[in-house]
Formats: C-alpha cells, structure tokens, sequence
C-alpha cells in the first residue's frame, strides 16, 4: 500500500477551511438551518448567503479544473459525469432532506459539532453512521443476492440445454 | 449594522474555497456523506485521506474559537431521539442518494450536474415540508 502524504496533508488543510467556513456561516447552528428551511413560518434567509458564496468560489474552481489536463496531486480528476435522474437518487434525497429538516444538521457540520462536546450532535453523528452502515450492508446482500440469482439460472440454462 | 448574512456569505466562500482547492488538488468531489462513507471502508490510502478531511471538519470549530475567543453560537430545541432519527435517516439518504448538501448542494450546483439540480430541489422540498409539519404538530 502507497499512502501519500501530500494527499492527506492536502485533505486535512480543505476540511480545516470548510470546517472553519461551516462554523463562520451559522451552518453548524440547528435552529438556524430549520429557519432557512421554514419558508412556510418564520424565513431566515441568511443561510441562502452561505449557498451564494460558496457556489460563487466553487464554480470558480470547477471552471479552473477544466482547464488542467489533471489535479496538482493526483493523475487524473474523478469527477461524476452527467448520469441518469434515477428513482435512488430522489428517494435517497427525500430521506435526507426529512432528517435535515428534523434535526437541522447535514453531515458537514454535524462532524465539526463533536468538537462541541454536545450530546445532540454525538447521538446525531452515531446514528448517521449507523445509516450509512445500514445502507451499504443491504445494498452488498443486494448484489449478492443478484449474483446467486443470476448463477442459477445460469446453471438452469446448462441443464436443459 | 447586521454581520450575520457578512458572516454567512464569507463563511459560504470559504466552504466553496474549499471544494475548489480538493478538486484543483486532488481531483475530487468534497462531498461529506462520502467522505464519511469512504472512512468507513477499508481502503488503505482513500482511508486515510477520508479521515484526514474530517480530522480538518473537527479543527474548523478550534480555528472559530482562536479567532473569536468564543465558540460558535448554536441553539439544539428538540428531544435527544429526534436527533437519533434525523441522523439515521441523513445517514441512509445521503449514502442511497449519493450525496449531501455539499456533494450535491456547493459541487454538484457548481458544476451543473443535471442529477445534482434533481437532488437539491427534492431534499429542499422534503424538507422544507419536515419543518412545516413539525411546526404545525408542535414537535
């Protein structure tokens, strides 16, 4: 196994200023983020500076990318190309966008706020580990199950054949 | 005069400085549901990397606190099990969604992803309606 330093250093020192950012823009405060997301009620439209400055640098950045043949320290950029707008993708938003709404935390800020020391924000962070965990083992029996399938009907075909 | 939306769009910028400089330096997506999910496979070098991120999400707080002498304001109002619902329910839906707030919300926006645009605007409504069913509940 090669592990690169510069790599890691270079991962440590951007989640350090997004971290720094989260904590700046109020995005680490629940009651906050519910006020964003209550348009309906009482609308604190603070957060939706957050999501222009960030875009505004990001796209910057995005647009910089293309005109490199590949990133400082990698061989190549690995960056999603325009896929299908599947039934995973708006299930697994709505279920997000639920828990976001419940709690007022993404999982951004809900790492940084363990170093709160806030019991709320550990037992958030417990359980959306528990989630992802849950998540990757079903879809792992998933393929199995899908891959045993598939070898018996292979297996059914060499009989009648 | 009001610093809070000063504070919220400085913050903002450097939360897409960051994403920039990941992407311009190592050629990815600073998305955190992955990053977090990428931690907990055992993938040696993607690992550490992972981890090194979220050890730098833990410092940002301590670099508020050395700046301002004071901790960032937050204000938690709900019961201990809403959060363990909330989190089970991030948890899930960002891995089945692939992706967050900022996978989907500061990259995905930024670079036009037709499946980013889809995202957001679903887990925007979804919860934007959580939070009114809840007000109007009285949770």
């Amino acid at each position: 196994m090669t592990v690169s330093f510069p790599r890691a250093l270079a991962a440590f020192g951007c989640g350090a200023i997004f971290g720094f950012g989260l904590a700046l823009s109020g995005m680490m405060d629940p009651a906050r983020v519910r006020g964003f997301l209550d348009v309906l009620g009482r609308f604190d439209p603070t957060l939706g500076f957050v999501l222009a400055g960030a875009l505004a640098v990001s796209a910057a950045g995005y647009a910089l990318s293309r005109r490199m043949q590949r990133p400082l320290l990698e061989s190549a950029f690995h960056v999603p190309g325009q896929g299908r707008i599947d039934a995973r993708l708006i299930a697994g938003a709505a279920l997000f966008g639920i828990g976001w709404g419940m709690g007022g935390l993404c999982p951004g800020p809900a790492v940084s706020s363990l170093s709160l020391a806030l019991p709320q924000a550990f037992v958030f962070v417990c359980a959306m580990i528990a989630g992802i965990l849950i998540h990757d083992h079903w879809q792992a029996v998933r393929r199995l199950a899908e891959s045993l399938s598939s070898a018996r009907r292979a297996a059914d075909a060499d009989a009648d054949a | 005069m009001d610093l809070t939306y000063l504070y919220s769009l400085a913050g903002g910028a450097l939360i897409g400085l960051a994403s920039a400089l990941y992407l311009l330096l190592d050629g990815r997506i600073a998305g955190v549901s992955g990053i977090i999910g990428g931690t907990l496979q055992r993938i040696g070098d993607n690992q550490l990397r992972n981890a090194a991120f979220l050890l730098g999400l833990l410092l940002g707080p301590v670099i508020y606190r050395l700046s301002f002498a004071s901790w960032p304001p937050v204000h938690y109002g709900a019961d201990l099990w809403i959060y363990a619902a909330a989190g089970l329910l991030v948890g899930f839906g960002t891995r089945l969604g692939s992706g967050c707030t900022s996978g989907h919300g500061v990259c995905g926006l930024a670079r036009l992803s037709r499946r980013s645009i889809a995202a957001v605007a679903t887990f925007l409504l979804t919860g934007i309606a959580t939070v009114a069913v809840m007000n109007a509940v009285g949770i």
